[in-house]
Parts: structure tokens; sequence; C-alpha cells
């Protein structure tokens, strides 16, 4: 088992009280398996993305645990995070565009960034590297201004990955490309868990036509809680979460006419996570809530590694 | 013919002192027409937002005319009775301070000051509704108090109270999440009911394919190929449209490779200039093989 998280509950501090991002999520990440990470703004996908390697100031760990390849990650420790950051756990942020020191020729700020980590740049392994992402060798003598958002994206792909992390953390890197970009990173990104550079991977996004294609196993989220988890194909073809349901409804894809035929949109909004209600969060927009739904519903598998939370299903 | 743009060009200077400049528009030829949803498909630095401000008198044309109802654009008041845009981003389409139905009053203090005040409110409150909005809601809100899908339906709300005829939507879901960006979407299809035209600016295929009669697909400026959506997207003749397409994630199909063009139709027809009609309500533009 390479990740292990139990009952992780992670809030933020506001004015107005505690916000229940992350309101005890567990699940199992396996070596060499990649995890879609998906669900709508503000539920708590990309708070679990940055407990897992660095929790900004307003954050905190209230409760549960994260366990990397057997050993504890300290995640409420910025200090001592810092020791797994990078070889054992790394990131590949959004927004790539600003990840990059501007005053830097790449290739002087990948030597300086490893130094930092006791680590000496392997020249031929980072233009291996660069070669499977399609990256032309000229990249590491420019300044990043000189990239383009697709380049960029790629370039810190690779910087991100050299130390050979066990768990990579990717977080929306395709939602600020364009499709034919996307293809080309998603495709990268899958080379980089079948060259072994990364062991498992949680692909966080909010397109889950796209993490089809790249993960092996999607958890839907909802509201800070895990609705479902499953193989990617299952999500897709049997999903049995209402809301995993009303989501895949609402997407509209080519290749289908559909002329007058409307879909349809989910109702409602997702419950503020100041004042979380009690029972199934989803309750309010539910088409199928019914009584019981006032408790909260337990993750259970009724299926091989598929776990729903949900009472109807 | 409601809109239409006829052989436009848009060019930008750059460089330290403007010296150098930059189509980002190119010879662009479409119309929209009334009771229709044309999308106008494109990556980044397409030129498809340049259309859309172009169009709404927001920048100016180098070359070419844009005409409305046979009149050329002029960014002028008697204009925006017509024709209105909506951006991508809800919440600086907003002043943070005012409260966010503040835009209905500047309506109507602009376009129809001899209305009474109870009239005018109750003109509100029915275009709330017909967005889908509960008024009691969202009256007497601030911006930030609203989320992006609200937000987004109180434009198209204050657009449907002038006169409008042509609405500009460019990337109006792109900030929306899966499960309410359809009902924005929704709402854009029933407009074309009442008889208006809509110009539905997106990066996303899906959606355009979702939502629009015509597509208009936009590569570095140029039209590539464009008819009717069935055409395009059924049976696209432009390697950059099938590769569009080829990327797309599907949900139920396996991320395949374009099919190659192996002759351009383009020059095989013998056209020489502008787009050709490959078969009726269908263009395309040269496929710029080595062979061309």
């Amino acid at each position: 088992m390479s990740l292990r998280v139990s009952e992780l509950r992670v809030y933020y501090r506001t004015l107005k009280g505690e916000v229940r991002a992350l309101d005890g999520m567990s699940f199992d990440l396996a070596d060499g398996e990649i995890i879609g990470l998906v669900g709508e703004s503000g539920c708590g996908k990309s708070t679990l993305g940055k407990s897992l390697i660095r929790m900004d100031g307003r954050m905190h760990h209230v409760g549960g645990s994260v366990e990397l390849d057997g050993k504890e990650l300290p995640i409420a420790d910025d200090r001592r995070m810092n020791d797994f950051r990078f070889k054992e756990v790394s990131l590949i942020p959004q927004y790539a565009m600003s990840a990059l020191n501007p005053t830097r020729k790449i290739r002087k700020m990948v030597g300086e960034l490893l130094k930092s980590r006791g680590a000496a740049l392997d020249a031929a392994e980072l233009e291996r590297r660069m070669d499977q992402v399609g990256l032309p060798r000229e990249v590491l003598d420019r300044y990043p201004i000189e990239l383009s958002g697709g380049m960029k994206q790629r370039m810190v792909m690779v910087i991100s990955t050299l130390l050979d992390p066990s768990l990579l953390i990717a977080d929306e890197v395709t939602s600020a490309l364009d499709v034919s970009t996307q293809k080309a990173v998603a495709r990268a990104l899958l080379g980089f868990r079948d060259s072994g550079y990364v062991k498992s991977m949680i692909f966080v996004t909010h397109d889950l036509a796209l993490t089809h294609h790249i993960a092996d196993t999607i958890m839907v989220m909802y509201a800070g809680k895990l609705a479902e988890k499953a193989p990617a194909h299952v999500i897709v073809k049997a999903p049995r979460h209402p809301y995993t349901k009303l989501l895949l409804d609402s997407l509209p894809e080519v290749g289908v006419r559909y002329s007058e035929r409307r879909l349809e949109g989910i109702a409602g909004s997702p419950p503020s996570l100041l004042h979380p209600p009690a029972g199934c969060r989803f309750r309010d927009r539910c088409p199928l809530a019914g009584d019981e739904c006032a408790e909260e519903p337990p993750a259970v598998e009724i299926a091989p590694a598929h776990h729903v939370a949900c009472w109807k299903a | 013919m409601m809109l239409r743009l006829d052989d436009v060009t848009k060019e930008f200077r750059i460089g330290a002192f403007g010296g150098k400049t930059v189509a980002a528009v190119r010879s662009v030829s479409f119309d929209v027409v009334p009771g229709e949803v044309v999308s106008l498909i494109g990556e980044s630095g397409s030129g498809k937002s340049t259309i859309g401000r172009m169009i709404l008198g927001l920048n100016s044309v180098t070359s070419g005319a844009i005409t409305f109802d046979g009149r050329p654009v002029r960014g002028a008041k008697e204009y925006y009775r017509h024709v209105q845009g909506i951006f991508q981003d809800p919440f600086s389409s907003f002043n943070p301070v005012f409260k966010a139905d503040r835009v209905f009053a500047m309506i109507k203090q602009s376009y129809y000051p001899a209305v009474p005040e109870q009239e005018w409110a109750e003109r509100v409150r029915s275009a709330l509704r017909d967005v889908r909005l509960n008024p009691d809601q969202v009256l007497g809100k601030y911006p930030h108090q609203l989320s992006g899908g609200q937000l987004q339906r109180l434009l198209i709300a204050r657009a449907l109270l002038l006169d409008i005829k042509l609405l500009v939507a460019d990337e109006i879901t792109s900030m929306l999440d899966a499960s309410t960006r359809i009902d924005v979407l929704n709402l854009l299809a029933e407009l074309k009911t009442r008889g208006l035209g809509v110009l539905y600016i997106t990066h996303d295929l899906s959606l355009g394919n979702y939502l629009a009669e015509r597509t208009v697909v936009l590569r570095k400026g140029g039209v590539v190929e464009m008819g009717l959506t069935d055409k395009v997207f059924g049976d696209p003749l432009h390697p950059y449209t099938r590769e569009l397409l080829s990327a797309v994630p599907r949900l139920h199909e396996e991320w395949g490779d374009a099919a190659a063009v192996d002759t351009c139709l383009y020059h095989e027809r013998g056209a020489a200039e502008g787009l050709l009609e490959a078969e009726p309500g269908h263009f395309v533009a040269c496929a710029q093989l080595e062979s061309c």
C-alpha cells in the first residue's frame, strides 16, 4: 500500500468560524495506481491535495492520519514535512506559469532547486525526461517567459518528478490548457507512471471525462466528504451514488446529436461548510432523499473496490 | 440577416513603439440570424474573443465591415439596446461594492427613465423568473453573496430587460461547475426560441456541439471550417478540426488519434480564395498539406 489516508479532517480558520473543507476522508492508494479526484468547486478536492504536501496558514489538521509507504506523514508540521516534499511527495501546481522563477534560466533554476535538496543535477536524466514529454533541449537555456503555457506546464512536470517521488499530486494541471495540449500533458503524466518516475498519483480535476482517460480509480467528493470511489470505468458506466449519476447526466459530449434534447443540471447548490447540516450533505439536492438520509451514510464497499456513501445505493 | 461580418481583419500594434503589427483576426466572414446559436470555437490566441469584442464595439475593426441589421456597428447607446455581451468572469463583471441588482437600476436610468418604478420592479422580477432565479433570493444581495451561476444569469436577465436581439456570450460557462453550467446553457438555448441570436464563444467543443446550430472553427485568427454543427462535428473536413475533435476527452470512447486528411479538398476542387463550400452549408479552408 503506497498511501493510506484515514479519517482525515482539515478545517480552515475564518473569522466566522471553522470551515470544514475536509471532513473525514479515508482512502487507500496502491503502488502504480492513479486516482482521479473529481468534484465541484468547494468540495474539498484541492484541500485534500494541499494537505498531503503543504498546508497553508489558514488550514489546520483536526484529525485523522496519512501514511505513505508505511511511514506517517507529519502533515501538520510544516518543518518536518520538508524532509518529504519533493523526494517522497511532490506537487504539480495548477498555475505552472507562476511556479517557475522568472529571473532564472530553467537550467540554473533546476540546479539550484536540486542543490537545496542535497541532490546533484543529472543532466542526461533531465534531458531524457524532457524528450519524453516532447520538450526541446533549448528550453533549458531559456527564461520561463519565453515558453508557452503548455511548455511551462510540462517543464514543471519534469522538475516536480526529478527525484522520483512516491506520490505525485497533480492539481488541475490541464485546466488552463487548450484541448490539444491537454491531451499531450495527460499522456505525459501516464508516461511518468509507466516509466516508474512516480509510484502513484492523485489527479485532481473538475473534468470527469478527462479523468476517465487517465485514472485507474475515480474518487468523487461532495461537500468535504467521499461520495463514491470505484474503478474509472465503473464510475462512468455504472455509478451508484445519486450525485455521480446526476453529474454524469449533466455533461454534454461531442459525437452526440442533441438537437432539441436538453440535459439537466442539479438544482440547488452545495451546503455551506461553515455549519454543514447533519446527515447526508447531498440530501437537499437529491431526488432520492428519504428519512434515513437525516443520518450520515457511511462509505460502504458494495462491490470489490466500489465504495459508496449513500443509503440508497 | 441580423449580424454580418464581411472580410473582417484586426491587427494589433505591438513592440515598443508599435512598430510591428500582428493579425489577430484574418478575413473572417460569417453571419448570425435571429433565433439561432452560432458557436465560435478556437484555442487560445485564435482571435475568438477579439471577434466578440469587435462585434460589441469594444475594439475597432482594421479592415472589412461588421454590420448589424444592415448598419455598421457603432458603440452607441442605441446599439447596446439590441446587442449585449456577457463575459467569462462573473465576479469581475459586477462592481463589488454595489448590490448586484443595481445593474438593473442602471438600465432603467439610461434606457427607460419614463417607466414607473412599480412597473419596472415587476419587469425585473419577471426577467429574473425567466432566467430561473428566485427574485427574493437575489435582489438586494452583493455579488460576493451570489454564486457564479446566479451572477451570469443576472446578466442574462439584464440583457432581457433591454430590447435585445443579439447576445455575445464569451466563455460564460467556463468558470461554472458542471452541474450548474448546463442550466445556463439551457437558458441560452431557450433565448433563441424568443427570436434572439446568440454568438457563443467557447474553447469547449462539447458545449458548442450541445448548443449551436452552426459552428465556426477558428485557428490563428482565420476560419478553418464552418457550417451546420452536425456537419462540422459529424464529418470534419479540415485536419485541424479533426485534431481538435480527437483531443476532446469523451466519456464512453477511448482517446483516439485524428484520421489523417490525404488530399486537400480545397485545392482538389480548385478553390482559390476564401473558403470552399464543400457541400451546401459546409465551408472549409485549405488543409495546408505539403502538397498545397
